[in-house]
């Protein structure tokens, strides 16, 4: 189909990474304006809840990662019945 | 006059019953009219013991309401009318007939004042669950229908054994707050654990669900896991180590759904790690966590089978479920992209979805419980629920690379079980009193604070950020990834081979040599009765005293000894 959708442009994409990175920079600068009340100690470091998730993300992709050299079979593993057999449309 | 009162998974039940005599409108209006019937009378039952029944020497409440089970039933009801919506185009005549006796035995364990109904309406749940998945029609699910039968039953069988065992030590059949202190009690636990997706067997669940129908999945994922979350809120709670046993299962769909290529098995996963929330909910027992628990089941249910409604619509349309063979969706489904993406939205707990509201409400008794581990695993878990299901889902499926595939949105039966329950996710979220107003204590809890939302948005962002900057990492291959059904359906399978092989080898052997043994026993028989054989020789008379005398002698030495 020839019909381009705007965020088929590699220019709105940009775009639209400008606007993430903003709102990132955004959420982290808020929190001064913002009465937060920690309850645990941790939680009172400038910023904790956005690279505790970033930290956490990374370390679970790579633990995926990991664990996936040693489970990961072909999609073929258990006989070809339970893959190919129910492409009903 | 409890016979004025019915029963509203029965009402399920016989509406299921109904529907094959249906054809037509009068069919599609049953499907719809039904769960809605079955909501009028569940609205209708005053609090308390309804029904009640004697069973040999014990008392049965067959029939028995209160804030927790008709929450619980409310939900279930909605899901039987937002499936059969969804499925109305289904043309498996099985499915929804057996999706509504799955339904119905779930509102019946949910209304079971006693554990010998509880029993029962799990049981049943086995068979109708079974069923739908039976109704995917294919070699694949009806194998994949074998296993899951094997695991259920099995479950039944350990909690038949919990039951009879805490009849025989009480006495007292109903249904109360338990504690794991006996082996009938731990029994009891351990067969509702299996139906939650715990470990060690969770496995059953991703291997069964993703190969039912393209509505099947749909209604296999609201109810058999949720009514273990039911049966554990209300016979375990505060049991310590299931926040342990829900932290695992929280990681372990975050981890297999981060490998995982097939989308529905992707959501498989994901309800493996949102039950997983519940269960460390109920692990930790305090008021607020146990509403939190109840609240998420709630809101689960929608969020999730909104999820796999979406999947569902694509699997129908391309018939294909790899996010390999996937991708640039958005170009001619936009009605199913902007669904999937708020189911997507909410099982992330973003602000003004119903996660937030619910979700939240855990993660706060950890902080009220000075619970600082419990605390930073569920954070940890959070960010991980956006990143396996909350953009890794819609992303792979709906945008990433564009495969071509230009298939258009579903019919409008299935658009609209689209719309209704997106906008009971936002509603949820945006108006969260009506739903904490059901929830079994009184709720104390604000979730729009201003530092609520403002570190739940870091910490979603952020780790859609990590997605974004590792996303070769987590390039699709064609692939999956061994789970504990490994263990049933190669090795225990393998083994069973081997020691048949060598039980026929060993037969084999013990034949050989008996044959031998025979031979030769035959061959010193024919020789004895030969002319001049042992059998047919003379025998001299003096042997036969000498003989004599000797047994003589050694019963005389035997008497004199003893």
């Amino acid at each position: 189909m020839a019909d381009k959708h705007w965020l088929d442009h590699p220019a709105n994409v940009k775009k639209l990474w400008r606007g993430f990175l903003a709102v990132l920079a955004l959420t982290v600068i808020a929190e001064p304006l913002v009465h937060l009340h920690p309850h645990f100690e941790v939680e009172a470091l400038f910023g904790f809840h956005a690279w505790y998730g970033f930290a956490a993300c990374a370390a679970m992709i790579v633990g995926a990662k990991a664990l996936g050299l040693l489970l990961k079979r072909p999609d073929t593993y258990y006989g070809k019945g339970c893959e190919e057999g129910d492409r009903h449309g | 006059m409890a016979e004025l009162f019915f029963h509203p998974g029965l009402v399920l039940v016989l509406g299921a019953l109904l529907l094959p005599f249906l054809k037509g409108n009068a069919r599609n209006a049953a499907i719809l009219g039904v769960p809605l019937l079955a909501l009028f009378c569940l609205w209708r039952l005053p609090e308390g013991t309804l029904w009640s029944a004697q069973w040999l020497d014990y008392e049965l409440a067959p029939l028995a309401v209160d804030k927790l089970s008709r929450l619980f039933a409310t939900i279930f009801l909605l899901m039987a009318l937002g499936g059969g919506l969804f499925a109305l185009g289904q043309k498996s005549r099985l499915e929804i007939p057996a999706a509504f006796v799955y339904a119905g035995s779930a509102v019946g364990v949910t209304l079971a004042g006693d554990l010998v109904t509880v029993f029962v309406c799990w049981e049943l749940m086995a068979v109708g669950s079974t069923l739908v998945l039976w109704a995917g029609g294919n070699a694949g699910a009806f194998a994949a229908s074998r296993r899951y039968v094997a695991i259920h039953l099995l479950g039944g069988v350990i909690l038949f054994a919990g039951v009879a065992g805490h009849l025989l030590d009480t006495g007292d059949a109903a249904f109360t707050r338990m504690a794991p202190d006996s082996v009938a009690h731990w029994l009891i636990l351990i067969g509702f654990l299996i139906n939650a997706g715990a470990p060690p067997l969770s496995a059953w669940l991703p291997d069964a669900y993703p190969e039912a129908s393209w509505s099947g999945s749909v209604f296999l994922s609201a109810f058999t896991t949720k009514t273990a979350v039911y049966v554990l809120l209300r016979g375990f709670p505060g049991t310590e180590f299931l926040i342990w046993i829900g932290i695992f299962m929280i990681f372990y769909g975050i981890v297999y759904a981060l490998l995982e290529n097939d989308m529905r098995r992707i959501l498989a996963y994901s309800i493996v790690n949102q039950v997983g929330f519940m269960i460390a909910g109920i692990g930790i027992g305090t008021e607020m966590a146990l509403n939190g628990a109840a609240a998420h089941a709630f809101a689960h249910i929608v969020y999730k089978a909104l999820l796999l409604m979406s999947a569902g619509a694509v699997l129908a349309a391309t018939g294909r479920r790899k996010c390999s063979e996937l991708g640039g969706l958005f170009h001619s489904m936009p009605i199913t992209t902007i669904c999937g993406t708020i189911g997507a939205l909410a099982i992330s707990s973003f602000p003004f979805t119903s996660g937030f509201i619910s979700k939240s409400m855990v993660t706060q008794a950890a902080i009220d419980g000075h619970l600082l581990w419990v605390w930073l695993a569920l954070a940890a878990a959070s960010a991980g629920v956006f990143l396996h299901a909350g953009i890794k889902f819609p992303w792979f499926v709906f945008f990433q690379k564009d495969s071509g595939l230009r298939p258009a949105d579903p019919p409008a039966s299935m658009r609209w079980a689209m719309i209704a329950f997106s906008f009971i996710c936002i509603a949820l979220g945006v108006w969260p009193e009506p739903l904490y107003a059901l929830l079994p204590y009184r709720v104390d809890y604000v979730p729009y604070t201003g530092a609520h939302v403002l570190t739940q948005l870091q910490l979603l962002l952020f780790s859609g950020l990590a997605f974004f900057v590792m996303l070769p990492w987590l390039k699709r291959t064609l692939t999956i990834t061994l789970d504990v059904d490994w263990v049933y359906r190669v090795a225990l399978t393998g083994l069973c081979r081997a020691v048949g092989r060598l039980l026929r080898g060993l037969a084999a052997g013990i034949d050989g040599a008996l044959r031998e043994v025979g031979g030769a026993l035959d061959a010193d028989l024919e020789r004895a009765r030969q002319p001049g054989g042992l059998l047919l020789r003379n025998w001299p008379t003096g042997s036969m005293a000498l003989w004599t005398l000797v047994m003589l002698l050694a019963y005389l030495l035997f008497y004199y000894l003893h």
